[in-house]
């Protein structure tokens, strides 16, 4: 194989969500001396966009996009100490959960991986987080940015309990705070105080990113 | 706008599927059966027209396929009413009502609806882990569960759905030992121990006689 049919077959690959296939390809192109950063942001990348936009127009759903979302993560698992040996420089520190009292996180996940693939150290709390363990898990890991997830109406103004945590403890102007989830809008994320807000995994990456530049344009200045 | 009842001796006749002094009942296709059976028993004038109960999964295009029903019924009847609760469309189904001056079943959920949101909260709080079965998922647990969720096609998604849930809770309006059976076969298939909590119909009942009375003043949202 060629490594632009390498690619090609990564990108197909991922996009059928053929989690094998994706890890097999993932190796062969190692053995031909490919670069990690070649496969992530040539095929691994763009074929995630490619399955949200599938999603946005609804000929993906969530069982599609699950596939595709572990298949690509099953290739990250490789390419991760990789990218990090060929010193691909982490853009910064991301971390995330899923609000209290709320278990969805198929989205989120998804969310992680897209981070991951642009370069974000990515610390997941999981699902059910607490306002507290939020609130610890900042002091510890010190990230840039904590993303909050949630995907009920009941659950939903649970990110503004964990702002108000985070005030209480004072670190609330240390972390850019990002909100999402299926319910979620610009409007509420507004309302609540947060900083961001993103509607898909391909806008949390940009978002973030963005966010990250205001920051330290504003720290530096 | 509410449609003009003609009247046998001096109006145009009406076309035979016209209803006059019937209320249309736009309603999820998952309450749609005990919705109509709740009218059978009470003797009430609604006809129930069911959307497809999967747009669940897309309640982004709940509220305008309900408009869309409202829209080509309304030659036919003079008085409708919308047989969703909030339903995750996150207020798009009461700025339909509020626009079409029309109104809704109350709650967030059918779950609401047969439980009682105050129980249906102390389910979730004690058990965040919950998933909840009705007799409509119950029966129709292939399809809606199973086949929408792509278990059939990748059964080792299983974990990746319920991997974070402890338990499933049936709210049984009426548990045969035929739903019995499917309600445990459906829980075995998720991996989660079931509790049956019998709630009957009446809490539907009640929400659906707030749909009836056309001068109570309270908002739908508030009735219940
Ligand atoms: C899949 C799903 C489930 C799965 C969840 C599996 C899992 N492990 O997560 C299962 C089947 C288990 C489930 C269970 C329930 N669900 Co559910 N579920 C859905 C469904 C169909 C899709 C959600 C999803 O995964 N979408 C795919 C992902 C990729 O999209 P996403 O979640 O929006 O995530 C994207 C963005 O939001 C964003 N994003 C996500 N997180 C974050 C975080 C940040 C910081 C940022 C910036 C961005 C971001 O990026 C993501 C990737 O593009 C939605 C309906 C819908 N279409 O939204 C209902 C829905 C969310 N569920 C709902 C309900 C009611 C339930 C149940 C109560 C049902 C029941 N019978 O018990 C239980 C919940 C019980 C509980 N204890 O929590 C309702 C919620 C309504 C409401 N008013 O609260 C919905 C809206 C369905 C409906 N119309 O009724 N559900």
């Amino acid at each position: 194989m060629t490594p632009d049919e390498i690619l090609k077959g990564l990108y197909d690959e991922t996009l059928a969500g053929n989690g094998p296939a994706v890890l097999s390809l993932t190796n062969q192109a190692l053995e031909m001396k490919m670069e990690p950063g070649t496969l992530l942001f040539e095929a691994l990348i763009p074929a995630l966009e490619e399955v949200g936009a599938r999603f946005e127009r609804g000929d993906y759903f969530v069982p599609e996009m699950l596939i595709a979302g572990k298949a690509m993560a099953g290739s990250m698992e490789v390419l991760r100490p990789l990218l990090a040996d060929t010193g691909v420089q982490t853009i910064g520190t991301f971390l995330m959960g899923t609000v209290k009292g709320d278990v969805h996180d198929i989205g989120k996940n998804l969310v992680n991986i897209m981070l991951e693939g642009a370069g974000f150290e990515v610390i997941d709390l999981g699902v059910q987080v607490a306002p507290e363990k939020f609130v610890a898990a900042i002091n510890e890991h010190q990230p840039d940015i904590v993303g909050f997830s949630a995907f009920l109406t009941t659950t939903m103004p649970m990110f503004k309990a964990n702002l108000n945590a985070l005030e209480k403890a004072g670190i609330r102007d240390q972390v850019i705070v990002m909100v999402g989830g299926a319910p979620v809008t610009q409007e509420y994320a507004d309302v609540v105080g947060a900083d961001g807000y993103a509607a898909d995994a391909s806008a949390t990456v940009k978002r973030a990113k963005a966010l990250l530049a205001e920051r330290r344009a504003t720290v530096n200045a | 706008m509410p449609f003009p009842v003609p009247s046998p001796a001096s109006g145009p006749v009406p076309s035979p599927a016209a209803r006059p002094g019937r209320i249309a009942l736009v309603a999820c296709g998952a309450i749609a059966r005990p919705a109509a059976q709740a009218a059978a028993r009470h003797g009430w004038p609604i006809d129930v027209h069911p959307l497809p109960p999967l747009l669940h999964n897309h309640p982004e295009r709940i509220a305008g396929e309900a408009e869309h029903l409202l829209d080509e019924l309304a030659g036919r009847y003079d008085r409708f009413a919308i047989g969703y609760a909030d339903c995750g469309t996150y207020g798009a189904i009461d700025e339909l009502c509020e626009r079409r001056g029309v109104r809704r079943l109350a709650g967030l959920h059918c779950y609401d609806l047969l439980a009682g949101a105050p129980q249906m909260e102390a389910t979730f709080e004690a058990e965040p882990g919950t998933y909840v079965f009705t007799d409509f998922l119950v029966e129709s647990f292939e399809r809606t569960v199973v086949r929408e969720l792509g278990l059939d096609r990748y059964p080792e998604l299983r974990d990746d759905y319920f991997g974070h849930y402890t338990r499933v809770v049936w709210l049984a309006q009426e548990p045969t030992p035929a739903r019995r059976e499917a309600a445990q076969r459906a829980a075995d298939r998720m991996g989660l121990p079931l509790q049956v909590v019998v709630t009957g119909t009446s809490r539907l009942d009640e929400a659906m006689a707030d749909l009836l009375d056309p001068d109570d003043p309270r908002p739908p949202a508030a009735a219940s």
